[in-house]
């Protein structure tokens, strides 16, 4: 039993994907529970194998029994254990927490956005767990088609954002399958471990530098890199509550193990930093996508617009991080998936809750917020602090191992965005928190009483928000377990 | 020396933010008020449970979380924390009971999220004075940083939003500008940030590098409210003020100017600053803003705003004292922590009963006020006694040591910064003194009817003006915590 939980935590939800949207015909009551134990159960046997992987160390499954290099294999380590998890328990908490915006905003196709959810899972537990290239590409596609549809879901705009989305993603997909069809010309092998071993003879090969290149392009397109970020903000911005708080904390995430992985696992420290020189370019376009996120999120009049530009600005930390060539910098960057996936979770979830009773995200829509909701903008002003990067939450400490990596590095224009980023998010967040503190000026008074109307969202909403707000810190605080026993372990196998 | 492992500081630090759901569930506010005195009441325990063992030379330590390599949330207590947490908790008491009185008073909005917010305020305080390395302070200094700013802006107004603004991107863009920089800086060369008695950078940077780091440092905290970073000051006076009394001139400010002090004991050390010779550049960056703002406080007419200005004046003493980098300076310094808190906290708990009392703010519209309001007033005389640094009041003494301080250091300079220092302070508060009391009767502009404040607002600072006087006659124990934490840093 144990030893299939990698196949489990993507097979579960697929099948409970065919269920979900059968029953929808039947009894659409049904397809909430129904998705809720699908998860859960997938969440569920990712935290049993993270346990698992954290004792053993390395897990190997082989589908249906087939030896690798040709079938197809999982490969289970400490990276994928660890984000595995982090995506399967916030996909989780998100179903829990985004019920009731589904049900306002999609009503009739409830069957269908759930059993979407399942297949997006499907498709991120499957890029992360899979030890094959073309599998890889396979998920890939799964997951880019199902956010696809579920953007599309959404009212307005969404369907033409989708569509964009649709061909910069379709563009970034083809750009991956011709670095892997490359990879296979040349080594004539899809398994990761297999490749990373044929490589070695071949670095002088033009055949390989372009299919690292093509990798790299199109694994960037996918997770919004400056300057291919175009898609981002209109797709995430306009896309359903429900699916927005989904798709936009972990599908960026998951494209940027899969660009570690890439570098780690399949090309080798050695090729990237070494034969192709790729570390100096990279760290300034990261720099400058810092830069360029910040403000242009400055210049947004709307909540989960401003918060799209920022993920395009944390994408850029993560990006630098992983290529300063450094530990404490790669670090920086694994540590950054999971606590720019919590906070970009809570700050979507709080957008969700908000949008639940005002029915609109124009920041001047958000005044006397406070007084209206506020656990809301408890946790709102929470996961601010964490993307600021203000201690103990724990987007300090991945900025902490950044910014050291960054200084070890001698990288100073990459620290120097970083800090600029923080300081244009103290702006962002307090000009936020400013507009939702102060009332009207007109009808409000400094003396007296002001009877208060508390409109808060409803308990399913606040609880997992309030857990997600908890996590921050309690991340935060466990920073040092977290990179001695994860992610220490598989940056030492790695050459660093 | 001994070092105790307890887990009082933490508790001390927590008991502010715990007693928070109870403030914000109580239903009277009767109840409530009980709650923050009792948490007040407590913490002073806790505090003051601590003392006879740092008095007897030991240390208190509690690791609460390593969270990076090298690096932990530590509390560490020894004499120049005791000291300051000894100060922010017996004040707080005190302000506790004021704020009631004026926010009553007033029939102010929101006075639970006020209380809530003291709360976090004071724990914050109490963790910066507390902490062991550089990481928990920056901690708890941020904490700070954002608990004040719903206090800052408790009227919601526009002026409010203005100053509030201002607050935030002073506070915030120097310690995330420039302190955070100047950590790492120090983490990437030492891989440490553990206070030592002579500094963890000792060897590991050349002068010029140290140069810059003590800079960053510096106006980094800008709550120090150093110049040019003194600018939020003075706009957070729009504060309620019991906020600007307990924050703005004890707990807040007196936070920036401690976090210099460890910079300078803790991080550098007074051997390596001697060495490079950058005592003087802190000397000198404080002498100036000593002149400055004394200068600008003369020619202020709103009294918040002078004692704003005074304030700045007086926190670049400590500066000054400590930068001079000899003994009997960094006493006057440490000593001025304490005495500059009551004096000051007095001279602001007169200001506010003097608007609880009568809708005025000016000093022009104070005349005669002496004789409508004399426990006030002669609790303003004492406080500014105590500021100039007179006899009988505590002030005295720092300012005594601190002149001591300069002949020890052989720096002739600023012995003439502090003392032309002091005349410029006595022209500014004398004349309000002389408005409140001298003129007669016919010129007056109050009428009989203008009674004292509510007695909440009235006895604080009566009681802080006489522990200003009763701290001249025995300095015990702030004096005997100051010299031994100059004696850890001479190292014995």
């Amino acid at each position: 039993m144990m030893e299939h939980y990698p196949a489990f935590i993507v097979i579960v939800p697929f099948l409970f994907a065919f269920v979900v949207s059968g029953v929808a015909w039947i009894k659409k009551e049904l397809c909430f529970p129904l998705t809720l134990v699908g998860l859960g159960l997938s969440a569920w046997f990712s935290v049993c194998l993270l346990r698992q992987v954290a004792t053993t160390g390395v897990l190997k499954y082989r589908m249906g029994g087939w030896e690798t290099p040709w079938g197809i294999g999982y490969h289970v380590d400490y990276l994928n254990g660890l984000v595995v998890t982090v995506v399967t328990v916030l996909a989780f908490i998100n179903l829990i927490a985004t019920r009731k915006n589904v049900t306002e905003e999609t009503p009739e196709k409830e069957g269908a956005f759930y059993s979407l959810y399942l297949l997006f899972i499907v498709g991120l537990t499957g890029i992360l767990l899979t030890g094959d290239l073309f599998n890889l590409y396979v998920l890939l596609e799964v997951a880019s088609l199902t956010s696809y549809a579920l953007i599309g879901m959404g009212s307005g705009r969404a369907p033409m954002s989708s569509l964009n989305y649709l061909f910069v993603g379709t563009v970034g997909g083809c750009f991956y399958l011709l670095g892997v069809g490359y990879l296979y010309i040349m080594t004539g092998s899809l398994n990761m471990a297999d490749v990373a071993t044929l490589l070695p003879k071949l670095y002088n090969s033009n055949a390989i530098v372009m299919a690292f290149i093509f990798c790299m392009v199109g694994a960037s397109i996918k997770m919004a890199f400056f300057p291919l970020h175009m898609w981002l903000p209109n797709a995430y911005g306009f896309a359903p509550t429900a699916a927005g708080s989904l798709i936009a904390p972990l599908m960026t995430k998951v494209m940027v193990y899969v660009l570690i992985r890439l570098i780690l696992t399949v090309f080798s420290v050695d090729f990237a930093f070494v034969v192709m020189k790729m570390g100096d370019p990279m760290v300034w376009m990261s720099s400058l996508a810092i830069v360029a996120g910040a403000v242009f999120a400055l210049s947004q009049k709307n909540l989960k617009r401003m918060f799209c530009y920022i993920i395009v600005s944390e994408i850029g930390y993560m990006m630098g991080g992983a290529w300063l060539g450094n530990n404490a910098g790669m670090t920086g960057a694994i540590l950054h998936i999971l606590n720019d996936a919590i906070m970009t979770l809570c700050l979507f979830l709080c957008a969700g809750s908000i949008y639940y009773r005002t029915h609109g995200l124009e920041l001047d829509r958000l005044k006397g917020l406070f007084l209206k909701m506020p656990v809301t903008m408890a946790c709102f002003v929470a996961s601010a602090l964490s993307i600021i990067g203000v201690p103990p939450t724990c987007g300090f400490f991945s900025k902490w191992y950044l910014i050291s990596g960054g200084l070890q590095a001698g990288q100073y224009g990459f620290v120097a965005a970083l800090l600029f980023s923080s300081l244009v998010n103290v702006v962002l967040f307090f000009r936020v928190i400013e507009i939702s503190y102060y009332g009207d000026f007109e009808t409000h008074h400094g003396h007296g009483s002001s009877p208060a109307v508390v409109m808060e969202s409803p308990a399913s909403m606040l609880v997992p928000l309030l857990i997600v707000s908890i996590g921050l810190v309690v991340v935060g605080l466990y920073t040092c377990s977290i990179v001695n026993h994860l992610i220490a372990p598989i940056l030492m196998q790695h050459g660093f | 020396m001994e070092t105790i492992l307890s887990i009082k500081p933490l508790i001390a630090v927590l008991v502010s933010i715990c007693v928070v759901p109870l403030l914000v569930l109580s239903k009277k506010v009767n109840v409530r008020e009980g709650w923050t005195f009792a948490a007040a009441i407590v913490k002073l325990l806790l505090v003051l449970s601590m003392l006879p063992v740092i008095l007897k030379g030991n240390q208190i330590v509690y690791t609460l979380a390593e969270v990076v390599p090298g690096v932990a949330i530590r509390f560490r207590v020894d004499a120049l924390g005791m000291l300051f947490a000894c100060v922010a908790a017996s004040l707080w008491i005190i302000t506790s009971a004021y704020s009631i009185g004026y926010m009553r008073g007033l029939d102010e909005h929101s006075q639970t999220r006020y209380f809530v917010f003291f709360a976090l305020a004071l724990s914050a305080t109490i963790g910066v004075a507390f902490s062991a390395n550089l990481l928990t302070l920056y901690l708890f200094y941020e904490m700070l940083s954002l608990a004040t700013y719903p206090l800052v802006t408790h009227h919601q107004d526009k002026e409010a939003r203005t100053s509030g603004r201002k607050y935030l991107t002073y506070i915030l863009g120097t310690s995330i500008g420039l302190v955070l920089p100047a950590m790492m800086v120090c983490y990437h060369l030492t891989g440490t940030l553990e206070f030592a008695s002579q500094g963890f950078l000792a060897g590991a940077c050349n002068r010029g590098l140290a140069a810059v780091l003590l800079v960053f440092f510096i106006f980094g905290f800008a709550k120090a409210g150093i110049m040019p970073f003194h600018g939020w000051l003075p706009a957070a006076m729009v504060a309620p003020t019991p906020v600007s009394a307990l924050l703005h001139a004890v707990a807040v400010v007196k936070v920036g100017v401690f976090s210099i002090v460890r910079i300078i004991t803790g991080v550098f050390g007074t051997e390596l600053l001697s060495e490079f010779n950058l005592g003087v550049v802190i000397c000198t960056i404080a002498s100036v803003t000593i002149i400055v703002a004394s200068l600008i406080a003369l020619s202020q007419d709103n009294l918040k705003r002078m004692l704003a200005f005074s304030t700045i004046g007086q926190l670049s003493y400590i500066i000054l004292g400590v930068g001079l980098l000899s003994p009997k300076g960094i006493t006057g310094g440490m000593l001025h922590i304490a005495m500059h808190a009551f004096g000051k906290i007095t001279l602001f708990f007169c200001a506010g009963a003097i608007f609880v009392a009568t809708g005025k703010r000016n000093i022009s519209e104070m005349v005669g006020i002496g004789r409508r309001m004399p426990w006030t007033m002669g609790a303003f005389f004492v406080g500014s006694l105590s500021i100039i640094g007179l006899p009988p009041t505590g002030g005295f003494l720092s300012k005594w040591y601190l002149v001591l301080g300069t002949l020890e250091a052989n720096q002739m300079t600023f012995l003439f910064v502090l003392l032309s220092s002091s005349l410029l302070n006595a022209a500014y508060f004398m004349p309000v003194v002389y408005r409140a009391f001298f003129p007669p009767p016919e010129k007056a502009m109050f009428e009989n009817k203008i009674q004292e404040a509510p007695l909440f607002c009235v006895g604080p600072p009566v009681i802080t003006a006489f522990i200003s006087v009763a701290l001249f006659f025995y300095p015990e124990p702030f004096f005997r915590l100051a010299s031994m934490a100059v004696r850890f840093i001479g190292g014995n």
